[in-house]
């Protein structure tokens, strides 16, 4: 049955379209087009996630008793260090905009592809020899000190594969500030005709101020990794205490670009959500230019708030006083983000669909990760909850119920634009409800665990801590389930599912005025722009009032 | 039932500003709570209310409105300062040990902790002390960072190599409590740690006399003084070798390139490991390095012994906690 | 669109007009050297950090530096930059065989430059300045006393400190010289287009982001020479 669905074609549905323009592996592996090119990304990322959701497994499964019985102590270190490494640099910081922001930037602005459509298809092979890199780190026996690689025990006193891991996260953060640099310019000089910056849609506002992370940040963070492999490899001395090194000055360097890199991960999920909340309320976003110019905000502001990692390191009262209150101010932009989108809801025209399902569940989740991120930046807090719990909970909030939460969302809303075809509606509104109660059964007893003071990375812990623990696993187990089910009938979609017409949530943007699946070239004719964004009221209406 | 009594949701307090922390961390809780649940429930009543009737159906698109732009930022920002303010005031308790504080010592290596009492008791792993007196940890790592933490007492301080950095607590409530590294530390890291009991000042007495006491600090420093030979070049004249440890507490030192130092712990394990970095005004460099020659232990016994030799000023050097709570008990 | 149209094989197909496409080119550039001042920008505050910790130390090590090669390397540097500017001029103006010899100048200096470095290594080698076990820091008997009287310094605690500056000084120079040839293999990528005079008025935009490339690594030496070579002789 869904065989002869799967065959008929809606009115419209374009006979030649990126997808069929060329065959064989060459016409993938050497493609310059960037929609290709974001579906090389989805692909790796998603084997990348499932790595690093195997590695989740496992350390939640080892945290069900408290005593460590099924993994060695090592094995579990390195299980934890390669989930944050795996997760981080090869899931969270390329997915939105490796995967969408390659495929939708040019179609959003109505040109025919990103600026560099060369460097475009380096940037994956560079993210996929960084990743080789990794994945040789763990044939030689994984690594364990932390995706943080805290001197002196990622120098001196770790016999791991540190060096090998420490190349590829060199290697993969150039694929980062390639498509970063990419999307500035494509932006920049891109746009078609009318297309002014303030008609341009929030996602696009989102991967420009991502894109300014990527380019400024990326590099601090290679230097500090170099610097480290130089000095396990060539016995430099930079970090080494025994010369006079600092091991702090490493963790002023990497949180210059890692605390930022929270917000290359969190912006074009912000960006994915106001996109959906316009289209599924029918409604232009409430204060558009403060929501554009909050993700602008946060980006400048994350650049000057990596001291609050390091309250209880020793920092003096007075570093950490300034690094508290900029922190905080992180949360104004955040909050009006929040805001508007809730106040668009109002008098909205709100359809239930599953892109809906996860924007909503993102607002819900992002402010309780939002606000307890208020609570870490508050010294007095600080203290107690560092480096327990309460912070995993805090940043999973953030990363899993925000970024890919957003991920989530934007890939349910495209896939028609991408596939050109439909997924079960009901299964995916199931999946929606089951990652979400999966996921707050995982992450809040978190917080609790965290105030009663179980510290991260621990294999084991005391005998009181179990029931939280047990909660946490059992929703991990539902949070897995509910993960593998998209990527099932995502996969079977992409096939079999049924066709679909070109816009078949009647959003408005200009990825949707071209067909589904759009063309190589994405436009038969550039469009000029004539409206601003989200125009949803009919023209007759307009003209009437 | 079972399940629920299993189920702890608040950590106990056991230090005098556990309280503090407490009441900052319920205003958050608060904060959070507050806007999370004024969020969800708009969220939700809107997206049912404003439900979508028709397919025709579309939003009624607003102006946006600087007061209201303005209002829901400001509010939020009053809020984010309010605890800005109030958690550098609980910082600054939790970072400044009061004067009358009692000095023990840690030392962290992978992967135990070394505790010594300022009787000159040792412990591994286990810390006993005693209730209602105000004790500061200053601790060293031999290895890797560590990080001291209490949950019990809210505190938590790194514990870096090559540095001293202190932590303080008064405990108020006898009992045992849970130690813990919280920054990873390698293989053991789950491990490392055990448990701080806190007692009744005579328990504590009791205890003291009943543990194999060892050489108290200040003897294990005099005895490494000795056996080093420092006193050959540090005592006797002014016309001496070495300047003279006299007043070292609190006072600064003029060097030779015309800067002044203070006599800080820092300073003095400098002096000890690697001489020539900071030379007193007068002196010349003479000392030999004693670097791999003493641990960090016996770094910290020699220079609490130093730093009371010949002290003048009253109320300074090395107090032990039992008379802490005796003179606690005197003016009580 | 309003190029001649036996050159319009040179403007990329999503492009609408050279302009545009020249425009994207250098802002891009721009981006990449932006990235590239924040790459370098962490190991200069490494720099920073202990130089202010060990003033005397790092002034005494410096001086170890060859300060003629460095000099010489300094001059064959602005040489290098200006010849390929006038490479990217050339190009400009179409003249392709001009574009050839500046660029061949340009190697020419630049291995020059590679060159003397890499003399300046082998000294260090053989004086044992490179950090690891073999490192030794033997300034002269007269520096040593003066730091001993003045400051009180063992040769063992100058030689920790020299070591942290020779970290420094291989990782800043190793880095700028890997850009170096870097940027020398990709040189040699524009003999064939420049010979074959694909370079005009309208197109020249790889090799003019080439020469901004070139300009920068130029610069960080400017930075690197008085930070490295003269700190001991102010």
């Amino acid at each position: 049955m869904s065989n002869a669905k799967s065959k008929e074609r809606p009115e419209g549905y374009p006979d030649r379209h990126y997808l069929n323009a060329a065959h064989g592996l060459k016409s993938w592996f050497l493609t310059t087009d960037h929609k290709r090119i974001g579906l090389l990304y989805l692909l790796a990322i998603t084997l990348f996630f499932f790595l690093g959701g195997a590695f989740a497994v496992l350390i939640r499964l080892e945290l069900a008793t408290p005593g460590g019985d099924l993994v060695q102590p090592e094995t579990y270190n390195r299980l934890f260090t390669m989930h944050g490494i795996v997760m981080i640099f090869f899931f969270l910081i390329p997915s939105i905009p490796a995967v969408l922001g390659n495929f939708l930037l040019p179609l959003m602005i109505g040109a025919k592809d990103v600026a560099f459509p060369r460097l475009n298809l380096a940037s994956w092979y560079v993210y996929m020899a960084g990743g080789i890199f990794t994945l040789w780190a763990l044939f030689e026996g994984g690594l364990n000190t932390g995706w943080t690689f805290y001197t002196p025990l990622s120098t001196v006193y770790s016999n791991t594969a540190v060096t090998t891991a420490g190349i590829g996260i060199f290697i993969t953060g150039f694929s980062s500030i390639l498509t970063g640099m990419n999307f500035i310019v494509t932006i920049h000089r891109m746009r078609a005709p009318g297309l002014t910056w303030f008609r341009l849609p929030l996602f696009v506002w989102s991967q420009y101020a991502t894109s300014l992370i990527q380019i400024l940040g990326t590099p601090v963070l290679a230097i500090t990794v170099l610097l480290l492999a130089l000095e396990r490899t060539l016995k430099l001395g930079i970090f080494d205490p025994a010369l006079g090194g600092d091991p702090v000055l490493f963790q002023h360097l990497f949180w210059f670009y890692s605390h930022p890199a929270v917000y290359i991960m969190i912006l074009p999920a912000m960006g994915v959500i106001s996109e959906l909340i316009a289209t599924f309320s029918r409604k232009r976003v409430f204060g558009y230019r403060f929501v554009a110019f909050a993700s602008v905000a946060i980006a400048i502001l994350g650049f000057l708030v990596w001291g609050h990692h390091l309250f209880v390191s020793g920092q003096s009262v007075y570093a950490g006083a300034v690094f508290s209150v900029l922190s905080m101010l992180v949360a104004i932009p955040s909050a009006v983000k929040v805001f508007n989108w809730t106040a668009t809801l109002y008098k909205g025209a709100v359809s239930w669909e599953t892109p809906m399902l996860y924007a909503l569940g993102f607002i819900g989740l992002f402010t309780i990760g939002g606000l307890t991120g208020v609570m870490l930046a508050t010294m007095g807090i600080d203290i107690h909850v560092h480096d327990t719990y309460f912070i995993v909970a805090h940043f999973h909030y953030i990363m899993v119920g925000g970024a890919i939460m957003g991920y989530l969302g934007g890939l349910h809303y495209w896939w028609p634009k991408i596939a050109g075809r439909l997924y079960p509606v009901f299964l995916s509104k199931f999946a929606a409800i089951i990652i979400f109660v999966g996921f707050n059964l995982t992450f809040f007893p978190q917080f609790i665990l965290g105030y009663l003071g179980m510290p991260r990375r621990y294999h084991s812990y005391p005998d009181e801590f179990q029931v939280l623990n047990v909660m946490s696993s059992a929703g991990a187990t539902i949070l897995g389930i509910g993960y593998l089910i998209p990527m099932l009938y995502f996969a079977w979609s992409m096939f079999y599912g049924k066709r679909c017409t070109q816009n078949p949530w009647g959003a408005k943007g200009l990825e949707w005025e071209t067909a589904s699946p759009p063309p190589t070239l994405n436009f038969d004719e550039i469009p000029t722009v004539t409206e601003e964004p989200y125009d949803y009221t009919p023209k007759e209406v307009q003209h009437a009032g | 039932m079972e399940i629920l009594r299993n189920l702890p949701l608040f950590p106990e307090s056991a230090s005098t500003f556990a309280r503090d922390v407490d009441a900052l961390y319920f205003f958050g809780l608060f904060i959070a709570a507050f806007f999370s649940l004024l969020i969800a429930v708009l969220v939700v009543v809107f997206a049912v209310k404003f439900k979508r009737r028709s397919e025709n159906d579309y939003g009624i698109p607003e102006k946006t409105s600087l007061p209201l732009e303005i209002t829901w930022s400001v509010i939020p920002l009053i809020i984010v300062l309010g605890l800005f303010f109030w958690g550098v005031k609980v910082f600054v308790i939790l970072y400044r040990p009061p004067a009358d504080a009692v000095e023990y010592f840690a030392v962290g290596k992978q992967w135990m902790w070394k505790f010594q009492h300022p009787e000159g008791n040792r412990e591994i792993n286990d810390l006993h002390v005693p209730v209602g007196v105000p004790i500061k940890l200053t601790m060293t790592s031999e290895d890797v960072i560590h990080s001291f933490f209490v949950p019990a007492f809210r505190v938590k301080a790194d514990v870096l190599p090559a540095r001293y950095t202190t932590v303080w607590f008064e405990a108020t409530k006898p009992g045992k409590y849970h130690l813990f590294c919280a920054e990873f530390c390698g293989a053991e890291h789950s491990r490392m740690g055990g448990s701080v009991y806190v007692m009744e000042p005579h328990d504590y007495e009791a205890w003291l006399a009943g543990e194999e006491p060892g050489k108290s600090l200040l003897a294990s420093g005099e005895e490494l003084f000795t056996d080093l030979a420092c006193h050959t070049c540090h005592t006797g004249d002014t016309g001496g070798r070495g300047p003279l440890l006299t007043n070292l507490t609190g006072s600064e030192a003029l060097l030779a390139d015309g800067r002044t130092q203070e006599r800080d712990d820092l300073y003095l394990r400098e002096s000890i490991l690697d001489p020539a970095a900071k030379i007193v005004a007068g002196y010349q460099p003479l000392m030999p390095s004693f670097q791999g020659q003493i641990n960090e232990e016996q770094l910290l016994a020699l220079i609490r012994y130093v730093k009371q030799l010949n002290q003048t000023a009253p109320g300074e050097g090395v107090q032990t906690a039992a008379q802490s709570s005796a003179a606690a008990a005197d003016e009580g | 669109m309003q190029a001649s149209s036996h050159h319009s094989s040179a403007l990329a197909h999503h492009f609408d007009s050279f302009e545009q496409q020249r425009e994207s080119a250098s802002l891009g550039m721009w981006l990449f050297v932006a990235q590239e001042i924040m790459f370098f920008g962490g190991i200069f505050t490494a720099y920073l950090v202990y130089r202010v910790k060990n003033p005397e130390v790092f002034a005494l090590a410096s001086s170890e530096l060859d300060l003629t090669l460095g000099g010489i390397n300094t001059v064959v540097l602005i040489l290098s930059s200006l010849t390929m500017a006038l490479a990217v001029r050339e190009a400009q103006l179409g003249r392709g065989k001009g574009v050839v010899s500046f660029l061949i100048a340009t190697l020419v200096f630049g291995g020059i430059f590679l060159g003397i470095k890499s003399v300046e290594y082998s000294a260090k080698f053989e004086h044992h300045l490179v950090p690891g076990e073999h490192f030794h820091f033997a300034p002269s008997q007269e520096e040593m006393d003066h730091l001993w009287e003045t400051k009180g310094f063992t040769p063992e605690h100058i030689d920790r400190r020299a070591e942290m500056f020779f970290s420094i000084y291989f990782a800043m120079t190793g880095l700028h010289a890997f850009h170096m040839i870097i940027g020398m293999v990709i040189l040699l990528f524009f003999f064939r287009p420049a010979w074959r005079g694909r370079y005009n008025a309208d197109y020249h935009n790889p090799i003019e982001c080439f020469g901004l490339y070139w300009h920068f690594v130029d610069i960080v030496w400017i930075f690197l020479f008085p930070m490295l070579y003269l700190i001991g002789r102010a």
